[in-house]
């Protein structure tokens, strides 16, 4: 107890440069790195055909993938306490971006998510978002007592609304879902007291109804959709009932690598984006949508174990919010696609195609990895 | 520094968190259960509905349309065949804006009101998904150009080739081998829904009409896989359709060539049969119509010009046309005046020029004024059409047995075996009056029908053909259309064979013949005009037929009455004599003139029959 006491003080008082040849490995977490590899190999495999062996789109993945490791490597290498220090300026930061986005912000099909700035690559500042909300929550709670006041939760709380809010406005469900998630998640695992989670349970069901009145059409299109596919099978329902069909037919064994017809023959939309699982499913069959769980839940289970064996409130709460968010993709993502949610615009981690969301993701394990070796040097 | 630094219990924090963790941890457990348990329901339990869905997604069956039998002449030349073209077709489901498209496709080629409710009529009853539903066909080359050009703003429309059906001969098959056009609502109903469900066109009309089970042939169909937007990717399997039989009609297109120019500009009919067979050579009807019109859809400024000319160009009067028969009934009648020995060889009638009836004040004209001599027998009767010497024939004969008589040739009945569509004729008898009038029989109608005239009608078919039985002497002539011998599920006529005129004494046919030769190649003969520079000897009969009664005391007056009211010019024949080959009838309606109008037009078809050599051309056979 006095050694951790000691540590949390030296963690202030003198940090220790790390950064080596040697250390560049030495940070980064095998373990995860193994996973990760696994997961967006196959996932290279699954949009090859789910592209239509489109070169164009393997070569831009492959790029992405390279840019999103590169980020995890330098992120890796980066000490969790200079991330701490920057969690308001950060914070401060991308929210000017989300006002921007609002202003100035570019975008299609009549959502404005993205903000090109001259000499930068145009980019999705709520991507951003993604990761400094939960460092900016986790950083305020961890530097007040714990379990936490209920005027810090307010707070935290309004943080949190505050990015959502301008997210939604972009409109961008999906990005607000995870934001939220990550936010509330780091609130849970500080120890907010059980009766406030029940009120706040009770409270946002009871919300619910009202939630209708906030929503936009295509939204309120969305929630009917799912309760009634054949309302309109040929428009809204489209999406659903074809990978539905297209995992359903799958059966246990799937129809084989590059066979898979509704895939194919165009009948699925957005097969190489946001309903890859479908194509995984109509391909690859139980077995396959099998693997890719498990490989999912090895993944948070590893995040969990860095999270439980991190040092520093901080680290835990960060290092758990990643890690049960990465989650929240997975679910809202397969959920959707098997007709269990709304359309909501979540990717399938590491396998969708897509670069913002990969980049995010993987710089999310490099903070896992920097957190991870964290704990590593103390007990040397 | 805003803010103290905190440093709290890490063990229960560090317990505080763990817990909370595991809590999270467990629904993440739960969730992911869940989202296997719902794939595994998508996946084993419920896969054959959802294999089922995806294959019906994929997969379609679609029809393939037979090609339509071909028809032939006897020679082997084409009357109907199938012609690539290029069809305007939209499907609906591609197309954004259904009503915007049909403007803007207005806007580019020309497309009809007509068409366009004929499209939606049709696409109405489609329910087929991706159907690709005719719009206008035979595109030609500068239509099919602006629509490739304005392709990107054309969605769901779409150009395909396919086989439509081309009369190659125009105007002059119409009325024989008839058309095909779009089906219509009517006919929907009556056809079988899978055999025609890649059909467009039926047959409207004759032959096209009647063995239109036989010329269309069985649909296929083929299994293709589609993608999403219904475009066909591949075939898996095909049935193939089997195409309609072709029909080969013992038509000569040459005859009818010659028929149709020497009618031109005429109103009338010729009908040419083959004695040995009773095959139909030449059917022509004037004024006459192209039936590829029809084909791709006429527009409604010709249609209607075509129904309601004067002329009735649409109306078959081959067949339809229904004529006093006038003078070319009297060999009938000398025929039963000589069998039932009521006149002989040489019987005679005074002809002052009329004939009257004891107690009738009516005068019975002869068409002769002064009349035909002091001592008329039959042979100068036939050979000068003396009207008188028929009344008195007639009379003496009395309806009954002229009717007897000449119902053994087929009058008053349809003759055509296997083409419907003959206009019923009157062979007047008291029974027929009795049924249609409710009166009796008068003499004075005896005589009328004994020259031809008053109820006594015929069409131009019945007279030819009841010529050909007169021209083998007797042996039933059956007028037949195909070559082709029907099969056992081709549409038949009920239409009983007749049994053979016999008579009592077969001199009386050279006698007759001899009479009838003597018509065109003797001096006297009403139809002597025609025997000039003939290679052989021509058998027969001139006729007029008065379209309006003359009343009693009145001039006739050709140019007073309009031209429409002038008599019918007839003429019936056969040639040679010796061996008769070919009977002919015609009809030039308001020619006047028998010798002078109808007469030559069979000495052409006589000629180009006869002295033309066979055409060398394919003759078919029946089986493949």
């Amino acid at each position: 107890m006095q050694k951790t006491y000691q540590h949390q003080l030296s963690n202030y008082q003198n940090p220790k440069p790390s950064l080596g040849p040697r250390g560049v490995l030495a940070r980064l977490d095998l373990i995860l790195l193994f996973l990760i590899i696994i997961l967006s190999g196959f996932g290279l495999i699954v949009l090859y055909s789910a592209s239509e062996q489109s070169q164009a789109i393997m070569a831009r993945q492959s790029s992405y993938l390279g840019a999103a490791f590169l980020g995890m490597l330098i992120l890796a290498q980066i000490h969790p306490r200079h991330i701490e220090r920057l969690a308001t300026p950060l914070f401060v930061f991308g929210t000017l971006l989300l006002i921007a986005v609002l202003v100035m912000g570019t975008g299609a099909k009549g959502a404005q998510r993205w903000l090109a700035i001259p000499g930068l690559p145009r980019f999705q500042p709520s991507e951003l978002m993604k990761l400094f909300v939960p460092i900016l929550v986790a950083s305020y709670l961890a530097r007040r007592p714990i379990p936490s006041s209920l005027k810090h939760l307010f707070f935290s709380v309004v943080f949190i609304l505050l990015s959502v809010g301008l997210i939604a406005q972009q409109p961008d469900l999906g990005t607000s879902i995870l934001i939220g998630a990550s936010g509330f998640f780091v609130i849970f695992l500080a120890g907010v007291s059980w009766k406030v989670v029940m009120a706040s349970i009770v409270a946002a069901l009871a919300s619910l109804p009202g939630l209708w009145y906030v929503m936009r059409d295509y939204q309120r299109q969305r929630v009917l959709t799912l309760l009634d596919p054949e309302r309109d099978p040929l428009g809204s329902g489209w999406n659903t009932i074809q990978s539905k069909i297209a995992i359903g037919s799958g059966g246990m064994e799937g129809k084989g690598w590059l066979n898979g017809t509704q895939s194919h023959l165009d009948f699925l939309p957005e097969g190489h984006t946001d309903f890859i699982i479908a194509v995984l499913g109509e391909e690859f069959g139980f077995i396959g949508i099998l693997f890719v769980m498990l490989l999912y839940l090895m993944i948070v289970a590893r995040g969990a174990y860095i999270a439980i064996t991190a040092d520093g409130t901080f680290n835990r709460l960060l290092a758990g919010s990643i890690t049960l968010t990465f989650f929240v993709y997975v679910f809202v993502n397969i959920g959707m696609v098997t007709g269990l949610l709304p359309i909501v615009g979540v990717p399938l981690p590491l396998v969708s195609q897509g670069g913002t969301s990969l980049i995010t993701l993987m710089a999310g394990f490099g903070i896992l990895m920097s957190i991870n070796s964290d704990r590593s040097l103390m007990r040397h | 520094m805003p803010e103290p630094l905190h440093l709290n219990n890490p063990v229960t924090e560090r317990r505080i968190f763990n817990a909370r963790l595991a809590v999270c941890l467990l629904i993440v457990v739960l969730m992911a259960v869940g989202l296997m348990v719902r794939a595994a329901y998508l996946q084993l339990v419920e896969h054959d509905r959802y294999a089922t869905l995806s294959d019906e997604n994929r997969l379609r069956v679609q029809p393939v349309a037979p090609t339509r039998g071909l028809i032939y002449d006897r020679n082997g030349v084409l009357l109907a065949d199938n012609q690539p073209g290029f069809t305007l077709v939209i499907v609906r489901e591609r197309a954004k804006d259904l009503d915007q498209l049909l403007i803007e496709l207005q806007s580019i080629i020309e497309i009809s009101d007509r068409e366009i409710q004929r499209f939606q009529k049709r696409r109405k009853r489609s329910g087929a998904f991706f159907a690709s539903l005719p719009i206008k066909f035979k595109l030609t080359d500068q239509e099919i150009a602006k629509l490739a050009v304005n392709k990107h703003r054309l969605p769901g429309a779409e150009i395909r080739a396919q086989l439509v059906r081309h009369y190659p001969m125009g105007h002059l098959t119409t009325h024989v081998v008839g058309y095909v056009g779009r089906i219509n609502e009517r006919e929907l109903l009556k056809t079988d829904r899978v055999q025609y469900s890649a059909t467009n066109h039926i047959g409207k009309t004759a032959i096209e009409n009647f063995y239109e089970s036989v010329l269309h042939g069985s649909v296929g169909h083929e299994t293709v896989e589609t993608d999403a937007q219904g475009r066909v990717l591949r075939t898996l399997e095909r049935i193939d359709p089997v195409p309609g039989s072709d029909i080969q009609l013992h038509l000569d297109i040459e005859l009818q060539r010659v028929a149709d120019q020497a009618l031109d500009g005429r109103r009338g009919a010729v009908v040419a049969i083959e004695i040995e067979t009773g095959g139909v050579l030449a059917m022509v009807s004037k004024p006459s119509f192209d039936g590829n019109k029809f084909v791709t859809g006429i527009d409604s400024k010709s249609y209607n010009k075509l129904r309601d000319s004067l002329d009735l160009p649409m109306f078959n009067r081959a067949l339809r046309g229904v004529y006093p028969p006038g003078s070319t009934i009297k060999p009938f009648i000398g025929l039963a005046g000589l069998d039932t020995r009521v006149v002989n060889y040489y019987s005679r009638v005074r002809d002052p020029g009329w004939y009257q009836l004891e107690n009738d004040e009516r005068f019975y004209r002869d068409w002769k004024k002064g009349g035909h001599g002091w001592r008329v027998n039959l042979q100068q009767a036939l050979i000068e059409s003396c009207d008188t010497y028929f009344y008195d024939l007639s009379f003496k004969l009395g309806i009954d047995q002229i009717h007897n008589y000449l119902n053994r040739f087929g009058f008053g009945q349809r003759n055509l075996v296997d083409l419907p569509g003959e206009a019923y004729a009157t062979l007047p008898s008291r029974d027929w009056k009795m049924k249609t009038y409710g009166k009796s029989w008068y003499h004075g109608e005896t005589l009328l029908a004994g020259i031809g005239q008053g109820y006594f009608s015929v069409t131009p078919m019945q007279l030819a053909t009841a010529t050909a039985t007169f021209a083998s002497r007797g042996k039933t002539v059956q007028a037949r259309m195909l070559v082709t011998t029907p099969e056992e599920n081709w549409p038949t006529l009920e239409r009983q064979k007749l049994p053979n005129v016999e008579l009592k004494r077969k001199a009386d046919w050279d006698y007759l013949f001899d009479s009838m030769e003597k018509v065109v190649h003797s001096a006297r003969g009403t139809a002597r005009r025609i025997s000039i520079g003939s290679q052989y000897r021509i058998a027969g009969k001139t006729g007029t037929a008065q379209v309006v009664g003359i009343r009693q005391g009145e001039e006739y007056d050709a140019d007073a009455l309009e031209e429409r009211k002038r008599d019918h010019a007839l003429f019936v024949g056969f040639a040679p004599v010796k061996a008769p080959k070919i009977a002919i009838a015609v009809i030039v309606e308001n020619g006047e003139h028998g010798s002078s109008v109808a007469a030559p037009i069979a000495r052409k078809l006589f000629d180009a029959y006869l002295l033309t050599k066979p055409n060398m051309g394919l003759k078919l056979s029946n089986t493949p």
